[in-house]
């Protein structure tokens, strides 16, 4: 049970993060290989410059709000498809990752993050593992609890919430009634990149290794156990705890593959059968509601 | 139109005090297509001012143009008699306009409430613990629709599962709610039956009797005469005449509406008799 759970915990995260960006209107690609650049920045500072693990980690989190916020600036001033702009930076940063870890390390991967002081506190806080009742369990499970709590408390109770649903559901009504739009934007894609950090620090504090194509490709999967979880694609509409269901559904199934044996082939069959059923259930219930009410 | 012009000048210098809103030489262009030209015109306390038009004359371009939506190209704003650019909705939101767009502007997978206070959310708590005060946005909701006549059975239902009416009062109550000095309101009774329009003209009357200034815009003579205090015609973005009430009667506002002449024009033609011409 831990291990699904673990699988689901740092996807939860990122799924929650992303969901909020869906509800808001928008996808990003570029979350996954930010990951992967947040994780590199954690080792190259910590590593390569000698810094303390937690002064690479805040630089990594000013990076990731950095690149958050030039891709909700670059979408809501130009009008384009946050589809597009992202795959842009999705690419960009794929290309980063691999050219400045090569750059600093000479090789495709950043090791030895064990060595670097402060890594014991890091550890503790982003890696350690908990006993409940006899069971271990990541600390990545508590992050990502944590996060879905406080998603579902500012989607269903808070003004910025109340924003969300609006700016996804129609950006030009909602900024007609005075709604801040662009600043509900950004802030959505900066905080799916805080999420990218938060992933992208455990991921490199867990291995104490970082390849340099880590994340890379985990942007859809995401974006499906966002939808598995209710989301739906035009924007406007799920949740949070929805999203962390997805996640959790998602580890299972991964889990209960390797476990009947089953070559891990067939997963990406599953994870696209399911995307199918959620997109088609998504839609009914939506219309069911609706219909309900009348 | 030498009658505007001199309707014009006189408003100028008759009343006194300067006008809630101001309108001088008003002009908005979307690339090349000239929506606005040359409007000018006044929003008083305690007075309606009705614009009218033919589809497409600039009617919606000129209220969002007061409602901080667009920006205008050409000319000047005043908001108290002092020279005002608004930014964004919210800066006319917050100088106590508000508006009923065409278009509603209601997020139809929302709740009603949620609606209702969108952009406008109370709060309570504190500090990171500040949250939208969801208890008061249902009951403000409720009663302001039931004093609309609107009972609503649900608050919580989505807007898009309203009807059309029931939709445009939500739109009209939460102006009506939040609008301070200006109420602007774009054709807020076409998808009105006669009793929730009499209902609408009610509150027009009475926010203008509470001392706000209201822009109506709206097809039907029959709703703007009798509540109108000024008349402003547009055709084509440009104004035809900004009139008093007592300068008009309802049969030349109709007239004057229906495109005048035009109209003479078209009843002629349908009247004449078969193989004729
Ligand atoms: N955002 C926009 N971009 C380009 N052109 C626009 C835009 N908004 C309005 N227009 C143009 O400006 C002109 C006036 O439109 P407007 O919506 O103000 O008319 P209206 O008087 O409100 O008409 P109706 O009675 O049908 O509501 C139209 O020709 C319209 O095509
Ligand atoms: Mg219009």
């Amino acid at each position: 049970m831990a291990n699904w759970l673990d699988v689901a915990s740092t996807l939860g995260i990122m799924a929650v993060a992303v969901a909020l960006l869906m509800i808001g209107g928008h996808f990003d690609l570029s979350a996954g290989v930010m990951t992967g650049t947040t994780a590199l920045t954690v080792g190259v500072v910590a590593v390569e410059l000698g810094q303390n693990i937690w002064v690479a980690i805040a630089a990594a989190l000013v990076l990731a709000l950095a690149i958050g916020f030039l891709n909700g600036w670059l979408v809501t001033r130009t009008g384009l498809p946050s589809f597009i702009i992202t795959l842009g930076t999705f690419l960009m940063l794929q290309g980063l990752n691999l050219g400045l870890t090569k750059l600093f390390t000479g090789t495709v991967q950043v090791r030895g993050l064990a060595d670097v002081p402060g890594y014991h506190s890091a550890e503790l806080v982003l890696a350690s593992t908990i006993s409940v009742f006899g069971q271990p369990f990541r600390i990545a499970i508590v992050w990502w609890l944590l996060l879905t709590a406080v998603a579902s408390w500012v989607l269903l109770r808070t003004r910025f919430g109340n924003w969300v649903f609006a700016t996804g559901g129609d950006e030009v009504a909602s900024r007609n009634v005075g709604v801040p739009a662009r600043r509900t934007t950004i802030a959505l894609f900066m905080t799916t990149a805080g999420a990218a950090w938060l992933v992208g620090s455990i991921t490199a504090v867990r291995l104490t290794s970082v390849q340099a194509n880590t994340g890379t490709g985990q942007e859809l999967i995401y974006i499906v156990a966002a939808v598995i979880g209710g989301c739906l694609l035009t924007g406007g509409f799920g949740s949070a705890v929805g999203a962390a269901l997805g996640a959790l559904i998602f580890g299972m199934t991964q889990q209960g593959i390797v476990y009947l044996n089953w070559d891990a082939d067939w997963f990406y069959f599953f994870l696209g059968a399911m995307l199918l059923l959620a997109v088609l259930t998504n839609q009914l219930v939506r219309r069911y509601a609706e219909a309900a009410r009348r | 139109m030498t009658g505007a012009t001199r309707a014009g000048r006189e408003r100028g210098t008759t009343d006194s005090g300067a006008p809630l809103l101001e309108l001088r030489g008003i002009g908005k262009d979307f690339g090349s297509v000239i929506a606005l030209d040359g409007i000018s015109t006044a929003v008083r306390a305690g007075e309606v001012t009705c614009v009218l038009g033919d589809n497409g004359a600039g009617k919606s371009t000129l209220i969002k143009v007061l409602a901080g939506v667009h920006r205008p190209t050409r000319g000047q704003l005043l908001l108290d008699g002092s020279p005002v650019e608004f930014g964004a909705p919210r800066d006319a939101l917050d100088a106590g306009i508000a508006t009923v767009y065409q278009d509603l502007a209601m997020i139809p997978l929302m709740a009603i409430w949620r609606n209702f206070f969108l952009g406008s959310e109370p709060t309570t708590g504190w500090g990171p613990f500040r949250r939208f005060d969801a208890t008061t946005a249902r009951d403000v909701t409720r009663r302001e629709l039931a004093a609309m006549g609107i009972d609503i059975r649900d608050p919580d239902q989505p807007v898009g599962t309203l009807s059309g009416g029931e939709r445009q009062s939500v739109a009209i109550a939460r102006a009506v709610h939040f609008g301070a000095r200006v109420l602007i309101l774009d054709e807020p009774t076409s998808a009105l039956g006669v009793k929730q329009a009499g209902v609408v003209l009610r509150y027009i009357a009475q926010a203008r009797d509470r001392g706000l200034g209201v822009v109506f815009i709206t097809h039907n003579p029959h709703h703007a005469h009798p509540v109108g205090d000024r008349f402003l015609l547009l055709n084509r973005g440009r104004s035809m005449g900004d009139f008093a009430k007592g300068e008009l009667t309802r049969e030349q506002l109709t007239e004057m509406m229906a495109g005048g002449d035009e109209l003479t024009e078209l009843a002629e033609e349908l009247e004449r008799p078969p193989g004729d011409g």
